[in-house]
């Protein structure tokens, strides 16, 4: 060890009596599962997305006031616009490097709710949201919903025309709100839509201030929480409840998350550089009579969109009084009822089961097929309403009828979840019965194995004991194809 | 009788400070696999990944120089120096450091249901700090009060973000001899309007970007037109205007679906591109698909002088439905 290492770890120690502490974070544990990964994604697009975004807070100017654009992209010249708009579009064209930044931010946001995303069914569908980690499980579903408010504030701060689109069906959803919907749009947007000129500037201060400082207030306790009872991990041969068996923080663990982080910082630069994303000078500037056909937003909001469009046309209205206008119920109950369940499943789970210990070791999703299989159906339903969101690119792009795409995604909205449900519920079962690898040991690879051979490589999760059919006894290793369960 | 439950209890304690010790003990063998690589080839390509990641980098920086840089190679080379090091660091991580497997034991919190032992000390701390307090719940309500009345003071505030509700969400510069005009502010002609057309046409003198300002102005054929009773004279021409926000969710409806063979093809219809709300011209706004629920408002027009003039107010509340957007027309 040289000499000036010790003299640093020295120094620490008699400043701080830091080094047990240092010395136990290096021999922190993770276990070795490609799965945990998608969360260090998250947690690295989230530096990126503050890296970029502190360099195109230094060029954008978010001001309503008008301007005539003289700037170098000939087609717009002489258009009057919004200086917002106009900073955005001499950040794209005339700073060096700003096009760049600017696309990887964008390709980074979505790439950010991608990797929360996958992280969320990760967790749920290995039953990772139970004690003692419930908590941090609600902390992430926060940062999630944070997260998907700050994508939407930050592409709603351009001016241009999707982003006033946009804006536009965020002000209906908040006049949709019952009783008070109209007091709260006009007080987030300081008048009738599209609002007086401080209402960008607050925009602005929410997205580069008030919402990253709270997702990663949000972050940081997150890794705590994890940190605390350290990572769990899944069943294994010498993995128990009480331990956890993986690699060291220090040196390897530390090198790969690294080699992770430059991975990304090196896949979104690489989007960035090659693969455009919201050219905003395609659209031009909003003007609250200017629209345009085939608009998306960005995919993580693409279920709410699909949402508004599914609904069919009611409101409720009681003598002359809009108690709940339409755009409530995709653009608020709907989300609602996703995040609500997703907000309350542990708990009915834990009631269902009657299970309330802790839970270190994960189930596979097979373990728990019921859950699984709601889980799949929820997920089933917001996908299918995901892509009636993008019926208006099929309608534009392939010439399929809109009327026809929107009673069938209604149908499937309503059909492939309770299919997916069964499906899903059958085949965990089949697959924990037999105790096999899906991939390695799959039906579509015929391999003849002596009877024997086709035990269970792991048993049934232990201390999970639904309620009525299937009750595994615990430590019940089954020996499959041999018996049947009746 | 005594003699045997004591030797009994003997027993018993002997099996419990064994079970312990053994437990203990096998805290302490954790387990622990680790192997050198010691693999000087892999040091190499590390060393030799780095330093083209140095190179990539650099050229970033000579490319950033030039005046006309370019999107697609900057992005490419600080793409290629991450990936380079991304590369080095994850074989570092795998074939130059020690491998380790290693087994850690996780701290154990208590089970709420099963034992008390490890909160008593926060508890008794706690109550402790109230000792000798004798008026706990006037205190606590007290405090509580305070919290109430501190709490609505923070929340007050929140009111000055916007004005009012009042009648913001209705104001409309629509009345009787406004006239229409295009976006350069020209008046809207009436012989300017081809059958089939359709126009964005503004309030004169009214601010472009007010909600209620803007109008799609559309004209059929007189014949075609199937409006109520009341509004048998406000398409003078065949020429209707309608609010051009949709009463959905406020895009601006900027589709006009005018059918070239009237027999086989739907009528024709203004439609809204976000979420496909479609309103028939002919009977004066009506939904006829799409989420909308109000029908789009309705402007009846009159020509003075050839251009088109309003000949009263809207026929409801432009923009995205709330509370009161139903009450008095």
């Amino acid at each position: 060890m040289p000499m000036t290492t010790r003299r640093v770890l020295r120094t620490v120690e008699s400043r701080t009596g830091g080094s047990g502490a240092l010395t136990k974070a290096l021999r922190y544990v993770f276990p070795d599962h490609w799965t945990f990964l998608f969360g260090e994604v998250a947690m690295y697009s989230f530096l990126i997305l503050v890296a970029t975004g502190t360099y195109l807070a230094l060029f954008f100017e978010p001001s309503t006031a008008h301007v005539v654009y003289h700037g170098t992209y000939a087609p717009l010249r002489g258009t009057e616009m919004t200086k917002a708009y106009a900073s955005a579009l001499n950040l794209s064209f005339e700073v060096q490097a700003g096009l760049l930044i600017r696309q990887v931010h964008h390709w980074a946001a979505d790439v950010f709710l991608a990797a929360i995303t996958v992280h969320l069914l990760r967790i749920f569908f290995t039953g990772a949201f139970r004690r003692p980690r419930d908590i941090n499980y609600y902390v992430g579903l926060t940062m999630l919903v944070l997260a998907v408010v700050e994508g939407y504030v930050g592409y709603s701060l351009l001016d241009d025309l999707l982003s006033g689109m946009g804006l536009a069906i965020g002000n209906a959803v908040a006049l949709s709100v019952p009783l008070v919907g109209g007091q709260f749009g006009v007080l987030l947007w300081g008048g009738r839509f599209p609002g007086t000129p401080d209402f960008l500037s607050r925009l602005f201060f929410v997205h580069v201030f008030v919402l990253p400082i709270l997702i990663a207030t949000l972050m940081a306790i997150h890794l705590a929480l994890v940190a605390r009872p350290h990572h769990s991990q899944f069943r294994g041969r010498r993995q128990k409840e009480g331990n956890v068996i993986g690699t060291p923080m220090w040196p390897a663990y530390a090198l790969r998350s690294l080699g992770l982080f430059f991975a990304t910082a090196a896949v979104l630069f690489l989007l960035g550089g090659l693969v455009q994303i919201n050219p905003i000078w395609q659209w031009g500037p909003y003007e609250p009579w200017l629209g345009t056909n085939g608009a998306q937003p960005d995919w993580y909001l693409g279920w709410l969109i699909g949402a508004l469009r599914l609904m069919p046309h009611f409101d409720i209205v009681i003598g002359d009084y809009t108690l709940i206008p339409n755009p409530f119920w995709g653009g608020v109950l709907f989300p609602g009822a996703v995040f609500g369940f997703l907000y309350l499943w542990p708990t009915i789970e834990r009631r269902w089961s009657g299970d309330r210990r802790p839970h270190n070791l994960l189930d596979r999703p097979r373990d728990n097929p019921t859950r699984t299989a709601i889980g799949a159906a929820v997920f089933t339903l917001v996908v299918t309403v995901f892509f009636a969101g993008a019926a208006d690119r099929a309608f534009v792009q392939f010439g399929v009828s809109y009327e026809f795409q929107l009673w069938m995604y209604r149908a499937l909205a309503m059909l492939l979840p309770v299919v997916v449900f069964f499906a899903t519920r059958a085949t965990c079962r089949h697959l924990r019965d037999r105790g096999g690898h899906p991939a390695r040991d799959s039906g579509a690879r015929l391999v003849e194995r002596p009877r024997e051979a086709s035990r269970p490589l792991s048993r049934p999760a232990r201390g999970y004991e639904p309620r009525g059919t299937e009750t595994a006894p615990e430590g019940d290793a089954r020996p499959t194809g041999t018996t049947k369960e009746e | 009788m005594r003699r045997r439950l004591a030797a009994a209890l003997a027993w018993l304690w002997r099996y419990a400070v064994a079970a312990l010790v053994l437990r203990a003990s096998r805290r302490r063998t954790g387990y622990r696999e680790r192997e050198l690589p010691a693999s000087p080839r892999a040091e190499t390509l590390t060393a030799a990944l780095l330093f083209a990641a140095c190179l990539a980098g650099l050229a970033f920086v000579a490319i950033y120089a030039f005046d006309d840089a370019n999107t697609q190679l900057l992005g490419l080379s600080i793409a290629v120096a991450l990936g380079l090091i991304a590369a080095a660091l994850i074989l570092a991580a795998a074939a130059v450091v020690p491998q380790e497997t290693l087994e850690e034991e996780r701290p154990r919190f208590a089970d709420p249901e099963q034992e008390e032992a490890p909160v008593e000390d926060s508890a008794f701390a706690l109550r402790e700090g109230i000792d000798g307090v004798t008026r706990r719940r006037l205190l606590g309500a007290a405090g509580a009060a305070a919290g109430v009345g501190l709490g609505a003071a923070a929340l007050v505030p929140l009111a000055s973000l916007g004005p009012a509700v009042g009648n913001r969400l209705a104001a409309s510069p629509w009345k009787d001899g406004v006239r229409l005009v295009e976006e350069n502010g020209m008046p809207v002609k009436a012989d300017d309007l081809a059958v089939g057309s359709f126009l964005t046409a503004f309030a004169e003198g009214a601010d472009k970007e007010g909600l209620a300002t803007s109008l799609a102005v559309v004209r059929v054929r007189p014949e075609e037109l199937e409006l109520p009773e009341e509004r048998a004279d406000w398409a003078p021409e065949g020429i209707l205007a309608f609010s051009k926000i949709c009463t959905h969710a406020q895009c601006a409806v900027s589709l006009f679906r005018y059918p070239l063979f009237a027999e086989r093809s739907p009528g024709p219809a203004l439609v809204c591109p976000c979420h496909y709300s479609t309103f028939n011209v002919l009977d004066g706004g009506e939904r006829i698909f799409g989420p909308a629920v109000r029908p789009l408002p309705q402007l009846p027009l009159r020509i003075e002088d050839g251009a088109l003039v309003a000949a009263g107010p809207l026929s409801g509340a432009v923009g995205a439905s709330w509370g009161r957007v139903r009450e008095e027309g």
